[in-house]
């Protein structure tokens, strides 16, 4: 975390720190607007939005029509236009109608134009499973998104992180897709710094140090490994736990440090396997640390279906169970 | 529906003033001006369709016979406005200032293309069909919010309508009331496909109904319908009135682009019937003559005019220099990032012939 000049702190939970991070940036910047659908009044589905419209207006935090790519579309012509759109998508599994949008206009029209034209906006979108949501709403595809050239991808695990890097994400000049993994929205509570900081975007967070394993994660898995972590140092297994934060660019440094230095690496992601971001983080390790691996790396991953109605979505889950099992084939390699 | 959105004609097929409350504004000099513009976005077409056949340029999508509807709308703007083309918009474009090098540059694979001249609100051509009209949405909210009179006006085909972004933008529009013109030229194809095959509606300006905006149907080869249309679409935005749709029917006498073979799926002789009934060009030719101001020296002069204008931007298309391939890389982001930075070096290197071993601690 940097430039804190905010010692003042307040328990929040995820949710609540991102709409303090919303709140603070609206505060600061008179062209920071919020759209989408149902964060007026309602104050988003979510609850994400709760107050802001009462606080700054309706011209600052707008309801939109049922239209994903119309208003992602509108928020990149505004964001051409000298404002700073913070654009909520209500679940992840309703970002595809704006895929065009995302993916020809909003990451594409600074290198079109040479820089001429730019699209400074954040696409919030709640992700993951585990919340016994009904079917297409616990989607994980943030792959899709890492694959776009262009565009950053954010997925906090923490308030704090939440807070920072969403505050970071809004003044970034390029388009960022911000995850919310709505698993952890109300899960745990933390501190965090009243007003204005910022997390740096493309910056991993160790949050334990270790020295056998080298686990690797990010958003909703971050406890699911943690809990692995905890229950394998009971064991004598050392870890290293890293929360990548950012998915596009991910912290190579990091990576390739932790690697190095324990020789062993498990990947944690509750998306598919196939084409996962997790793959990225094995080239990685592949590139910068090939020699110093003493096993093959492990990926504990969603499968390659899409993901199940909530009936089945512990199976489908990563677990620690086998988060651990994993940890024990890189140890006994 | 056709009846309720009847096509409006302020200058018929024969040059003839169609009525009495026209003729004031119908003046000399106006007529002039679209004569001129047309004849200067026509001589550069003309050039876009041979360039592309000597590959001295890459696939190019002509206009010709939509002259009127690009020059008539364009110059309705005011210099603060917004202007979003489609890829067969670029009449307009250059119309509103868009450098003729630039937009020569575009078709020659160049992202300098993209770029408008400083202090010109022009989008970079929409490709993807219909995705521009929620830019032109978005672009006129944030003029309203700054509490500007400038507008937006978005320029699409008869096929774009078949899209969602269509129907998401012109909604979008009423909700926020933006002040945005909605520019539809209807050339009657999309690539092959006929207007009766695109939609079941006669006309595209009754769609205006469904989101409970102003809904205009015009001759888009009469120039000064187009114009004056188009200005109080403008007025009404500027006035805080919100969007318009505008529908101008059209026809594109030649191929969709240089890679199409437009005999393939309609008779051409239709094309060469309307140069010689319809021709927006033609029409107001007719128009100066039926009233004495048409000077034969001066429109040689005008001809002669746009020829020079557009090989000098040939010229200096031909004359640019070579696209920098570091330009790949260094526009992705405000700052690269590492894996940019890794990629670029590796290929600079490969380039030089140095091998790219261990190239990752770099
Ligand atoms: C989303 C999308 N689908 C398909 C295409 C390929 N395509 C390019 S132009 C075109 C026809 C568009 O017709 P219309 O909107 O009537 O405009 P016109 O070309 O006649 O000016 C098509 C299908 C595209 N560019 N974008």
């Amino acid at each position: 975390m940097e430039s804190t000049t905010a010692v003042k702190k307040k328990t929040m939970t995820l949710v609540q720190a991102i709409t303090d991070g919303m709140r603070t940036m609206l505060a600061e910047d008179e062209n920071v607007l919020v759209l989408g659908e149902d964060v007026g009044k309602n104050g988003g589905v979510f609850r994400a939005t709760d107050h802001l419209q009462e606080e700054f207006g309706e011209g600052r935090v707008m309801d939109t029509p049922l239209s994903e790519a119309g208003f992602i579309g509108a928020a990149i012509g505004m964001a051409v236009n000298g404002l700073r759109p913070v654009a909520e998508i209500q679940f992840l599994g309703f970002i595809y109608p704006a895929y065009e949008q995302i993916m020809t206009h909003a990451s594409r029209l600074r290198s079109r134009t040479m820089g001429h034209f730019t699209v400074p906006i954040v696409i919030r979108a709640p992700y993951g499973a585990g919340v016994r949501a009904p079917e297409i709403h616990s989607d994980s595809t943030e792959a899709i998104f890492t694959h776009m050239p262009g565009l950053k991808v954010v997925c906090p695990a923490s308030p704090v992180d939440a807070k920072g890097l969403l505050i970071a994400a809004i003044e970034d000049p390029d388009p960022v897709l911000f995850l919310e993994p709505m698993r952890c929205y109300r899960s745990s509570r933390e501190e965090v710094p009243v007003g204005k900081y910022t997390v740096e975007i493309g910056k991993a967070n160790k949050l334990q140090e270790g020295n056998d394993v080298s686990i690797i994660t990010w958003g909703a898995m971050v406890p699911v490994a943690s809990q692995a972590v905890k229950e394998m140092e009971a064991k004598g297994v050392s870890c290293e736990l890293i929360d990548l934060r950012t998915l596009y660019p991910i912290d190579r440094d990091t990576i390739a440090a932790s690697v190095q230095k324990t020789g062993r690496t498990v990947i944690v992601h509750e998306a598919h396997g196939t084409g996962g971001v997790g793959n990225d983080v094995l080239a990685i390790v592949n590139d910068t640390s090939f020699l110093y691996q003493k096993a093959p790396v492990e990926r504990v991953t969603g499968f390659d279906s899409p993901v199940p109605f909530f009936g089945f979505e512990d199976e489908y889950l990563p677990t620690p169970a086998r988060v651990k099992h994993a940890i024990e084939k890189v140890i006994k390699f | 529906m056709e009846k309720q959105f009847p096509i409006t004609k302020w200058v018929d097929e024969n040059g003839n003033i169609t009525g009495e409350d026209y003729k004031e504004m119908v003046t000399e000099e106006l007529a002039r001006t679209f004569y001129q513009h047309m004849i200067r976005i026509r001589t550069f077409d003309k050039k876009g369709i041979s360039l592309q056949r000597q590959g001295r340029i890459g696939t190019y999508a002509p206009y010709e016979g939509q002259e009127a509807s690009q020059v008539g709308s364009a110059l309705a703007l005011e210099t603060e406005d917004w202007l979003f083309p489609s890829y067969r918009d670029h009449g307009a474009a250059m119309t509103f200032g868009h450098s003729l090098k630039n937009i020569l540059l575009f078709w020659n694979g160049r992202n300098e293309g993209c770029i408008p001249p400083e202090g010109k609100n022009i989008f970079p051509p929409g490709i993807p069909i219909a995705t521009q009209l929620p830019h032109a949405v978005g672009a006129a909210f944030a003029e309203k919010r700054k509490g500007t009179k400038n507008t937006a006006i978005v320029y699409f085909g008869d096929g774009a309508t078949s899209e969602g972004d269509f129907h998401e933008g012109l909604n979008l529009a009423s909700v926020f009331e933006a002040p945005v013109v909605f520019f539809n030229q209807n050339n009657r194809y999309a690539i092959s496909v006929p207007m009766e095959k695109q939609m079941k509606t006669k006309t595209i300006a009754q769609k205006a109904l469904a989101y409970d905006i102003p809904g205009v149907r015009i001759d888009g080869n009469d120039v000064f319908a187009v114009y004056f249309e188009t200005l109080k679409a403008m007025d009404r935005a500027r006035a805080g009135e919100g969007p318009t749709l505008i529908e101008a029917v059209t026809w594109r006498y030649g191929a969709h682009t240089t890679a199409d073979d437009p005999t393939k799926y309609r008779d051409q002789m239709e094309s060469e019937r309307k140069r010689n009934e319809t021709d927006p060009v033609l029409r107001v030719e007719r128009l100066l003559k039926n009233n004495g101001w048409f000077d034969e020296a001066w429109a040689e002069r005008m001809q002669k005019q746009a020829a020079e204008e557009v090989d000098a931007a040939v010229a200096e298309m031909e004359s640019f220099p070579p696209a920098d391939p570091a330009d790949i890389f260094d526009h992705v982001f405000a700052e690269p990032t590492w894996q940019l930075q890794q990629q670029k070096q590796e290929y600079f290197q490969a380039k030089k012939g140095v091998p790219v071993w261990n190239q990752q601690q770099q």
